[in-house]
């Protein structure tokens, strides 16, 4: 596609927002502000993490897009169609061969390496959001790292409900300094925001990016006798018996039958070629 | 067996195929043209020029049936292609005080210099169908006179000699562009008033009527509305001098707010300010509004706390493009989400229905 310049924007916007994201690497955590573009899919749909991608990304790229974990669903197809089409990349569905992943409320399963660039899509960058709706303000709270207020809303979690009651997009402390909003992948994969990889978050619609370093120590808040807890459903996949994995329940009938299977598509997939066996693997058939 | 749900691909292209199909309708009926469009249902292709912040109504009439009449739809397509545009420079300022008006009206003064103009406007007709236009009749030719080249002078300038409207200082300061720089709170009178001009029309209009019903009011006059063509000039270097590269159509409305003065001004009227492209009364109206609702600090009054008065909630949610799309991104799959909280929920009620029977119990 001739028409638009190697993904999409032109050249100046790119220099723009990498300017934005090495200023995020530099003050990890940090949500800096850029002037985000009107991108041909709707806000709220990831024009942040592809504008963050577009930035980065090079003709020598491999470029793998998921969406809750899978490789298929509808707008990671839609995003990944995308680049194909403007920077005609070669893109992957496997975790280990892509350079650059665009990611909407996941953290593959894979362990990451320096290699590798994970662009996350942000909603609302915000962590103190919802306790305080006005930017003006919590820019200032940022500024005076007074974060006191996220305390008292997961003291009062536990006071109500014996939980901390966020069970994803749980807030971190990020190099002892900044609270930041991981975007909303389930609690279970905070543990693995501290990567070798360099991890982007972007942000279209409310005009912020941010960024995780590699190695960079990245903390789930909690309390001592409250301590984080990444949990996730208690089963194995039904598919790959994985017991450490993210899972998705599936309804199978209207009798309560349910399933259990590995967010995360092509990790379970490249499981299973392994001869990893679940629940409801089809039966070995007779060599 | 549940198989992993493949397919998405080619469910989205038969899906877009489908849209295509339903987009053209019963084709023995004949196919809209764009320039029909543009001529017949012009207001549409204003307000999509006006939100889309780009004046271009064959690009807004190919939008318009692009999006099948979804006019924020609409409005999407025309902002993505506009942000693709290179900027090749700046025009100077246009000079509506010199625009050949087809429509001015003032509802300050009974007459004026220049003359009240109705102009082609809805005001006064009689809203009854009009079933001459089911039968697709001709539309008898409208009566025509001689074009008056008259000055319209501006009816705020009227006050403006007596002292007794609030001056607005002249400033060469460079404006900021929204649609090039992130939005930072607070913002100045010459933001507020980009972001409110591309603003969604009900939104601007709800927050608007919002003033009148008492939430922040500011006793609002329509000092004057004009409705017309103005030359659009850019200085070329080459040259050294401005020429006339165009003309476009604005709509703009002047307000003339009753104050009673504040601690820091004495009384006198104050202003509100819209401009819109194309025909857009509505839209430029309710923006002149809005734009005086938020000029209350720089006029020491009281912030009321009212929603009109507040340009951080203001002018974050009134942009259409940005709310519909995180309003409608719900629909896209959230069931990594959705999970998790499924099993914090399940773990909390176990926990409470345990403490339920404990107390039972004893």
């Amino acid at each position: 596609m001739s028409d638009y310049n190697f993904a999409y924007l032109d050249e100046q916007t790119k220099r723009m927002i990498r300017r934005a994201i090495l200023k995020g690497i530099a003050v990890p955590g940090y949500q800096v502000p850029f002037a985000s573009r009107e991108m041909p899919m709707p806000y709220g749909w990831g024009t942040g993490g592809v504008q963050v991608t577009a930035a980065c990304l090079t003709p020598e790229d491999t470029l793998k897009v998921i969406d809750q974990g899978a490789d298929d669903t509808t707008n990671a197809v839609s995003i990944r169609k995308f680049f194909e089409k403007t920077a005609d990349v070669a893109t992957t569905e496997h975790t280990d061969k892509a350079s650059v992943i665009q990611t909407r409320h996941r953290i593959p399963e894979a362990p990451l390496t320096s290699d590798q660039i994970l662009v996350y899509q942000v909603p609302i960058p915000e962590p103190l959001r919802f306790l305080e709706p006005r930017e003006t303000e919590t820019r200032k709270m940022h500024a005076l790292e007074e974060y006191g207020l996220m305390h008292v809303k997961l003291y009062e979690d536990i006071a109500r409900h014996g939980n901390i009651a966020t069970a994803y997009a749980y807030p971190v402390k990020v190099e002892g300094r900044y609270v930041m909003d991981p975007s909303p992948i389930p609690k279970f994969d905070n543990p693995k925001l501290e990567s070798p990889a360099i991890q982007l978050f972007g942000a279209g619609r409310e005009q912020r990016i941010y960024a995780i370093p590699p190695h960079t120590k990245v903390v789930s808040l909690d309390f001592e006798d409250y301590p984080f807890d990444p949990s996730k459903a208690d089963h194995p996949c039904d598919l790959c018996g994985a017991s450490h994995t993210y899972l998705d329940e599936v309804i199978t009938d209207d009798a309560g039958g349910r399933m259990f299977v590995c967010s995360d598509t092509d990790y379970c997939a490249s499981r299973q070629a392994q001869g990893h066996r679940g629940r409801l693997s089809p039966k070995e058939t007779a060599a | 067996m549940y198989v992993a749900v493949k397919g998405g691909e080619r469910a989205i292209d038969n899906a877009h195929d489908w849209l295509a199909e339903e987009r053209r309708g019963d084709t023995s009926i004949a196919e809209l043209s764009i320039a029909q469009i543009r001529e017949q249902l012009s207001l549409a292709v204003n307000r999509v020029m006006a939100e889309g912040s780009l004046y271009d109504p064959d690009l807004a009439a190919l939008a318009i049936k692009q999006s099948r009449g979804d006019l924020i739809e609409a409005i999407f397509l025309i902002r993505a292609y506009r942000t693709t545009l290179p900027r090749i420079g700046h025009s100077t300022p246009v000079d509506t005080g010199a625009m050949a008006c087809d429509r001015r009206i003032s509802a300050t003064f009974k007459d004026a210099p220049g003359g009240q103009v109705l102009g082609p406007t809805f005001d006064y007709t009689h809203r009854l169908l009009d079933f001459k236009l089911a039968a697709e009749g001709e539309v008898p030719e409208a009566a025509t006179g001689e074009a008056q080249e008259r000055d319209m002078p501006r009816i705020t300038d009227f006050l403006n000699r007596e002292g007794l409207i609030q001056d607005e200082v002249r400033s060469d300061e460079t404006p900021p562009d929204m649609t090039r720089q992130p939005m930072d709170y607070p913002a100045n009178r010459a933001l507020r008033l980009q972001a409110l001009t591309r603003g969604d029309e009900g939104f601007v209009l709800g927050m608007a009527y919002s003033t009148q019903r008492g939430y922040g009011r500011n006793h609002p006059f329509v000092g004057e509305l004009r409705i017309g063509t103005v030359a659009v000039e850019m200085d070329i270097p080459e040259l050294g001098f401005a020429i006339d590269i165009g003309e476009i159509t604005l709509t703009e409305c002047e307000t003339v707010n009753q104050f009673m003065g504040s601690k820091t001004e004495p009384p006198q009227f104050t202003r509100g300010y819209g401009l819109t492209f194309g025909q857009t009364e509505r839209k430029a109206i309710s923006m002149a509004l809005v734009d005086r609702a938020l000029r209350w600090k720089e006029l020491g009054e009281d912030n009321e706390g009212a929603p009109a008065q507040d340009e951080e909630f203001v002018l974050s949610h009134a942009d259409n493009i940005q709310a519909t799309g995180f309003l409608e991104h719900i629909k896209l799959p959230h069931y990594v989400d959705f999970q998790s909280e499924l099993e914090l929920i399940r773990k909390v009620r176990a926990e409470a229905m345990a403490h339920q029977h404990k107390e039972a119990a004893e």
